[in-house]
């Protein structure tokens, strides 16, 4: 553990992205402390531009409400999304992955064509489908979200298996009459928890992307200020009022950013054979 | 035999460190030699000694953490240490050059071998393009390659490994270099064509005057080979002189230790009457390769890996099966504990046929026969503790748990390991350790057969001779049936009580050990016997 911290503070843009996404989560975790009125409350005149007045530093949106509140409780959501819908397609994805290498033959053709119908299917044209169906809410964002984005973990989990199933240590323990099952989870799927970390990572920061894509065409949870929400709002008065626009996109850019880093990050310390040389 | 002439390389007190938390703070610590001219040097020693160092130090091909840090290698008065990357360019190739263990990854494999060698030349401005190809099949003639018209224009992938390494060999020569360093350059091979290998260097070496430095971890091509040897051990040359000083009367105790830990070629008679009841009955086993075919046509390819085998192993014996790298002794083992479905053919084990049975009862079968896995490194699961993966066996057959883990400890007592083991990761183990685990692994199902797959020969020597030892001593207490499958007669001889020899899938001798050694009736046997290294030297101070 010692070394795997050493190696991931080796990559300068990993360390500053974690600082940046602790900040984020803290900022989520204290939303309510920090601002306890709803950032759905009118509480200024429209329109007022940032750093005008001190108790709103990045001014008020088209109905008098606090830009900065909006911030703080979209972070929850995004965060929230971005996670919850990983763990989802890491659920669908690994399960199947697993089994279409470890098998193989026509159990891998029937799951590998199966992953394909998904992956055939556009992405964001899938999720609106999908989140226009079910009525938008956060359960079915997240739903959309882990949908279409579990084929990659299963393609990865898929190859890692294959390359470790003709192992000899899994041999062994086929000899050793250990259940399919059990070598699975005991001596397969332990072996390809890096190349899972590193790739959640990334999914996570695109999750965040799609759910910021879906509230902007205003396919979000109506009860969440999120920020996708708050860019779509906005949209309209873009040129009367850039700061609706610009301050919900950098905490968007900033958040998938660090997660980026974090993932390359991640990438370094968990394979430190593959990871650049020198520096 | 060599004139005292000036040597054409010299190194001097070299030094070279390690990266911080190396095992030592050098890998190679105060090493002096000379190389002179028509003279082959071996550096032996085992993995980890040094021994490939000083040669990577010379081409300027070191690791980026390793640096030399003291002493010189002088050559045409000149210390390569100090040459800069340009000098050195120059040098590579036309005056020292290098040959590979592995040919396969040495050569490129998307190049024809004709244009891999002209590169040669290129690379130093050499000769026009037409005498370059000319060269270059003259070369392939004279490292003896079979039919080198076709050879020139075949991919890598083509070749045989003993082709591959003559190539190498060939495009080392090409500019006629003073210094050939050949690091390992048989270890991957088969026996007889690691004898062809061995021929074909010390005759180049007759032919061209050079100076040939040879590195290798096997002291039986050290007896075939070298005029003078040096013996590394931690980076340190513990002894250094003649090769028949040094074989016949080592001075050092290391050189003695290493010497005494090669299996003699020398088979006990045994009588036959002993032999106990079956456990193992393999009649008329069969399997065949088919790859390519299929939707687009093609030819398809099949590979007949195990043809009509027949064998019998009693409780106690060990039975070696032998062979050269293809000869489908590995599918053998493979089929016998079903990692691999035979075509046809039985396998008798404790009167149930194991190449039949299915499902649950397979798994309940598979608990008499274990096997032993070849790579110490590869047949252990890095994420799993070691009392767990002794235990594993038993557990999934239904053993409770606390009860599997005291078995577990008992087990590491009986391979020589300490009981603190069961809580630490195989990656804090040596490779001989590892291959303990392996062995306990096997045991903790109490089975009556056991499969060793090349189970040393990824080992040094020395340990190599304790795995042996324990195995043997393993089988004689739990009266174990033993099925030992090598590439290596020597190692046979040593644990063999009968051996059987396998070439293209058929096995072409059977018999008991004694017989098979002093006495082969099939030319395949007699010609794997002959290109065992150091044989001749052997029989010499045996009679």
């Amino acid at each position: 553990m010692a070394d795997f911290w050493k190696r991931f503070k080796r990559n300068r843009g990993a360390v500053i992205g974690l600082a940046i996404l602790l900040a984020v989560v803290l900022i989520a975790v204290f939303a309510p402390l920090l601002f306890p009125q709803s950032p759905w409350k009118m509480v200024q005149r429209p329109f007022l531009p940032p750093f005008a007045m001190d108790r709103f530093p990045l001014g008020t949106d088209t109905l008098g409400r606090n830009v900065i509140a909006g911030l703080a409780y979209g972070a929850r959501v995004s965060l929230l999304v971005g996670l919850i819908s990983t763990l989802v397609s890491l659920l669908i994805g690994i399960p199947i992955g697993a089994l279409a290498g470890y098998f193989g033959g026509r159990v891998d053709d029937a799951l590998m064509r199966f992953t394909e119908f998904f992956q055939t299917v556009p992405n964001f044209a899938l999720a609106i489908v999908l989140v226009a169906i079910f009525e938008p809410s956060v359960q079915s964002i997240v739903g959309a979200i882990a949908i279409v984005s579990w084929p990659p973990v299963a393609r990865l989990v898929r190859g890692e298996v294959l390359s470790l199933r003709s192992r000899e240590y899994v041999e062994a323990a086929i000899l050793s009459g250990q259940t399919s099952i059990t070598i699975i989870w005991r001596q397969i799927l332990p072996n390809t928890l890096s190349p899972i970390i590193v790739l959640a990572s990334l999914m996570v920061a695109t999750a965040i992307l799609l759910e910021s894509s879906l509230s902007f065409l205003g396919l979000g949870d109506p009860n969440l200020m999120s920020w996708g929400y708050m860019i779509g709002a906005a949209r309209t008065v873009i040129r009367q009022a850039w700061w609706l626009s610009f301050f919900p996109g950098l905490a968007i850019v900033l958040t998938v950013l660090a997660l980026n880093l974090i993932g390359e990050g991640l990438n370094d310390a968990l394979n430190p054979r593959l990871s650049r040389k020198g520096k | 035999m060599t004139s005292k002439t000036e040597p054409v390389l010299r190194i001097e007190n070299l030094q070279i460190s390690l990266p911080e938390g190396a095992d030592r703070p050098f890998a190679v610590d105060g090493v002096s030699y000379e190389l002179n001219a028509g003279e082959i040097l071996c550096i032996v020693g085992e993995s980890g000694s040094g021994k490939s160092m000083s040669a990577n130090a010379m081409m300027g091909l070191l690791p980026d953490m390793v640096r030399p840090t003291a002493g010189q290698i002088i050559y045409g008065g000149k210390d390569l240490l100090t040459l800069s990357e340009p000098e050195l360019l120059d040098l590579r190739g036309r005056k020292i050059a290098m040959i590979f263990q592995e040919p396969m990854s040495a050569l490129n494999p998307l190049m024809r071998i004709e244009d891999q060698i002209v590169e040669v030349f290129e690379a130093h401005g050499l000769l026009t393009i037409k005498e370059r190809k000319l060269r270059a099949l003259n070369l392939l003639i004279e490292v003896g390659i079979p039919d080198p018209e076709k050879a020139l224009r075949a991919y890598p992938f083509q070749l045989s490994g003993g082709q591959r390494q003559r190539v190498m060999i060939a495009m080392a020569l090409a500019l006629e270099p003073d210094v050939l360093i050949a690091d390992e350059p048989t270890t991957a091979l088969d026996v007889t064509t690691q004898a062809q290998i061995l021929d074909l260097i010390h005759d180049l070496r007759e032919r061209h005057g050079m100076a040939v430095m040879f590195i290798t971890h096997d002291f039986g091509v050290v007896a075939e080979i070298a005029d003078r040897v040096a013996v590394m051990q931690f980076g340190k040359i513990v002894e250094h002189g003649n090769t028949d000083d040094v074989l016949d009367n080592p001075q050092h105790e290391y050189t003695r230790k290493l010497i005494a830990a090669i299996p003699k070629l020398h088979a006990e008679k045994q009588d036959d009457a002993s032999r106990q009841t079956p456990v193992l009955e393999v009649t008329d086993l069969c399997k065949t390769y088919r790859s390519g075919g299929g939707f687009f046509g093609g030819p398809e390819r099949v590979v007949k890996a195990v043809q009509m085998i027949n064998l019998e192993l009693a409780a106690g014996e060990t039975l070696g099966i032998v062979g050269e790298s293809g000869s489908g002794k590995s599918s053998v083992g493979r089929c016998l504990v079903r990692l691999m479905e035979p075509d046809s053919g039985s396998v008798f084990l404790a009167g149930e046929d194991m190449a039949k049975l299915k499902g649950e009862k397979l798994r309940a079968a598979r608990k008499s026969i274990q096997m032993i896995f070849q790579d110490p490194f590869a047949s252990l699961n890095p994420r799993t503790k070691v009392g767990r993966i002794i235990a594993e066996g038993p557990i999934a057959h239904g053993v409770p748990k606390s009860e599997a883990f005291s078995k577990a400890v008992e087990l590491l007592e009986l391979v020589g390991l300490d009981q603190s083991a069961i809580d630490r990761y195989p990656h804090e183990f040596s490779g001989g350790q590892r291959q303990r685990i392996g062995i306990a692994r096997a045991l903790a199902l109490e089975p009556s057969v056991i499969i060793a797959d090349e189970a040393v020969s990824a080992l040094d020597v020395s340990i190599q001779a304790q795995v042996l030892d324990l195995l043997a001593d393993l089988k004689q207490r739990l009266n174990l049936a033993l099925v030992f499958i090598t590439h290596d007669l020597r190692v046979a001889a040593q644990i063999c009580d009968r051996i059987a020899v396998m070439q293209q899938g058929k096995i072409v001798e059977i018999g008991t050990a004694h017989d098979v050694f002093n006495a082969p009736t099939s030319a395949y046997t007699k010609s794997l016997i002959e290109a065992i290294p150091g044989r001749e030297k052997e029989l010499a101070a045996a009679s």
